[in-house]
């Protein structure tokens, strides 16, 4: 999933400044698993700026909802009297719902409240960690279920590099070397041979390098 | 095959060889890369020109091999995957020999957060493996990564480093085999001032016979202080700094630490000259390169081969 962060609250509030009527946007996807941007996120956040304003003796209404998907266009429009109610739209969504929201809404002023951060999943109860980049040619049958494209801190294909001691990285006491992982895992499955080959230089056009990527499939198209 | 190489002529020879570096300086002056090579010159086969190390932002390793060149020295320029992708590298690698550059050493590169400027974008478009298969390619094949052919072939002696006291230590010895697999014909350790441990390295790189394959050169750095050797244990990633060598330098007397640490740096000259399959040196002295001479001279390793001129 997208894995996010909310951003400090001194930072929203002041992208908020010239605003009275905040819509506070959340969606149910990703950011809601992550508890960065669902429901209840968008209830906290929503009292915080009140009682910031309040406080400060700024009037402020803030309107709370939060879509089924923000980064489908179909849930995105249907937010539209609320939308057209508030002077700016503070979304929770990671960037792809942001993105739809101010493309739905062309005269309303987007704010994001969140960083999109990675592509992660769930380690442990409050806890994500980063496993892909999206980098549009898997490679984990080769290095077993560990991805050095996003694990890896200089993203190396022949580890580990000279930095991994103790079974982490040179980095980060607290990051283990994913080259660390691949040797320990090809030794556990009787692999170590695999190690020998070197891996060629790879293809980032596929990647983001090759620019903005889209995905079509034609049979699904009205 | 030869290259113009000062430093793969006297490996070839049989001679132990001797490298020292050069860090060029965090400004534009040629003296400050003038001034630290006197302190090597008619002491070292070659001398390395370090890219950027610890991520911090100096004078390039092409313009500093190049001012050292004309100093005489034979430049082994260091190139890192770090902040160029294979466009800018493969150029810089025609660029270095069309000006007579002849060693490359292969490198991944510190990563960016290290240096002072740790809000940069890395680039890491290759590995330092595949840095090596594109030098050789280039130079043997007359090919690009992109298959397009090279028009004037790099003329380049190729270089890799390897760290024996990083882990997982079990696969050190595979990982400069995949070195040399990939066409590294000499590589730099990381300094070594555990010798027991590096020794047992060896026996492994001497069981896979890439000793046969490539010359390896054992690094060396002096330690100027018993405050520099506790950095180096418990700051550098990948040092392995001996408990007792850091007690003989406390055990000096007073301002004597400095006098301990050269004579520290002497004996594991020796004691890696004794193991089978070690080529050379490797000096790194960190901003003690007037140290250089008085090691070379003390390791019985001076006079050193007249440079080749090409």
């Amino acid at each position: 999933m997208i894995v996010a962060n909310r951003k400090p609250f001194e930072e929203i509030m002041d992208m908020l400044k010239p605003y009275a009527k905040i819509l506070l946007l959340g969606c149910n996807e990703c950011v809601t698993v992550c508890s960065a941007g669902g429901a209840k996120e968008v209830s906290v956040l929503a009292s915080e700026i009140r009682l910031s304003r309040a406080k400060d003796g700024i009037p402020v209404e803030v309107k709370e909802h939060t879509l089924e998907r923000q980064c489908d266009p179909e849930y995105a429009t249907e937010a539209k009297p609320l939308v057209d109610e508030c002077d700016a739209v503070l979304s929770m969504a990671c960037g792809c719902g942001v993105q739809s929201v101010a493309e739905a809404y062309r005269s309303k002023y987007v704010i994001p409240a969140v960083n999109t951060t990675f592509m992660g999943s769930s380690e442990e109860q409050g806890v994500w960690k980063e496993r892909c980049q999206g980098c549009g040619n898997c490679i984990l049958d080769r290095t077993l279920g560990i991805c050095p494209v996003s694990r890896c801190a200089k993203s190396i294909f022949n580890g580990p590099c000279g930095g991994s001691q103790g079974g982490m990285c040179e980095i980060d006491k607290e990051l283990p070397c994913a080259w660390q992982l691949i040797v320990d895992r090809l030794k556990e499955m009787d692999m170590m041979e695999k190690y020998l080959e070197i891996q060629p230089v790879k293809d980032w056009s596929t990647s983001r390098d090759g620019g903005p990527r889209k995905r079509i499939r034609e049979d699904l198209r009205i | 095959m030869s290259t113009g190489s000062n430093l793969e002529r006297v490996l070839k020879s049989g001679v132990f060889a001797v490298t020292s570096e050069c860090g060029p300086p965090r400004g534009a002056d040629p003296e400050a890369v003038k001034k630290k090579g006197a302190f090597l010159k008619g002491y070292v086969d070659a001398v390395n020109v370090t890219d950027n190390q610890t991520s911090v932002v100096r004078m390039s390793s092409l313009s500093a091999s190049l001012i050292l060149k004309e100093m005489g020295f034979d430049p082994v320029m260091q190139m890192v995957c770090r902040d160029r992708n294979r466009i800018a590298i493969q150029s810089d690698i025609l660029g270095a020999a069309a000006l007579g550059i002849s060693n490359l050493l292969c490198l991944s590169g510190d990563h960016q957060s290290f240096g002072d400027h740790p809000s940069a974008k890395n680039v890491f478009d290759i590995d330092s493996i595949q840095l090596i298969r594109t030098v050789k390619r280039m130079r043997d094949e007359g090919k690009f990564i992109s298959g397009e052919e090279v028009k004037g072939r790099p003329d380049i002696f190729i270089g890799c480093a390897e760290n024996p006291f990083a882990d997982p230590f079990e696969i050190r010895a595979m990982r400069l085999a995949k070195k040399a697999a990939a066409g590294a014909q000499f590589v730099q350790t990381q300094c070594v001032f555990n010798v027991e441990k590096f020794g047992k390295w060896m026996e492994m790189v001497r069981d896979l016979g890439v000793h046969e394959k490539m010359y390896i050169l054992a690094g060396i750095t002096p330690l100027k202080s018993i405050g520099m050797a506790r950095y180096m244990k418990t700051s550098v990633p990948g040092m392995d700094v001996p408990e007792e060598m850091i007690d003989r330098l406390k055990s000096a007397s007073e301002g004597k630490a400095a006098d301990e640490g050269i004579r520290i740096c002497v004996e594991l000259i020796e004691k890696v000259r004794a193991i089978k399959g070690v080529a050379g040196i490797h000096i790194m002295a960190i901003e003690w390169e007037q140290k250089v001479r008085d090691i070379v001279e003390a390791a019985g390793l001076y006079p050193r081969p007249a440079i080749n001129r090409l």
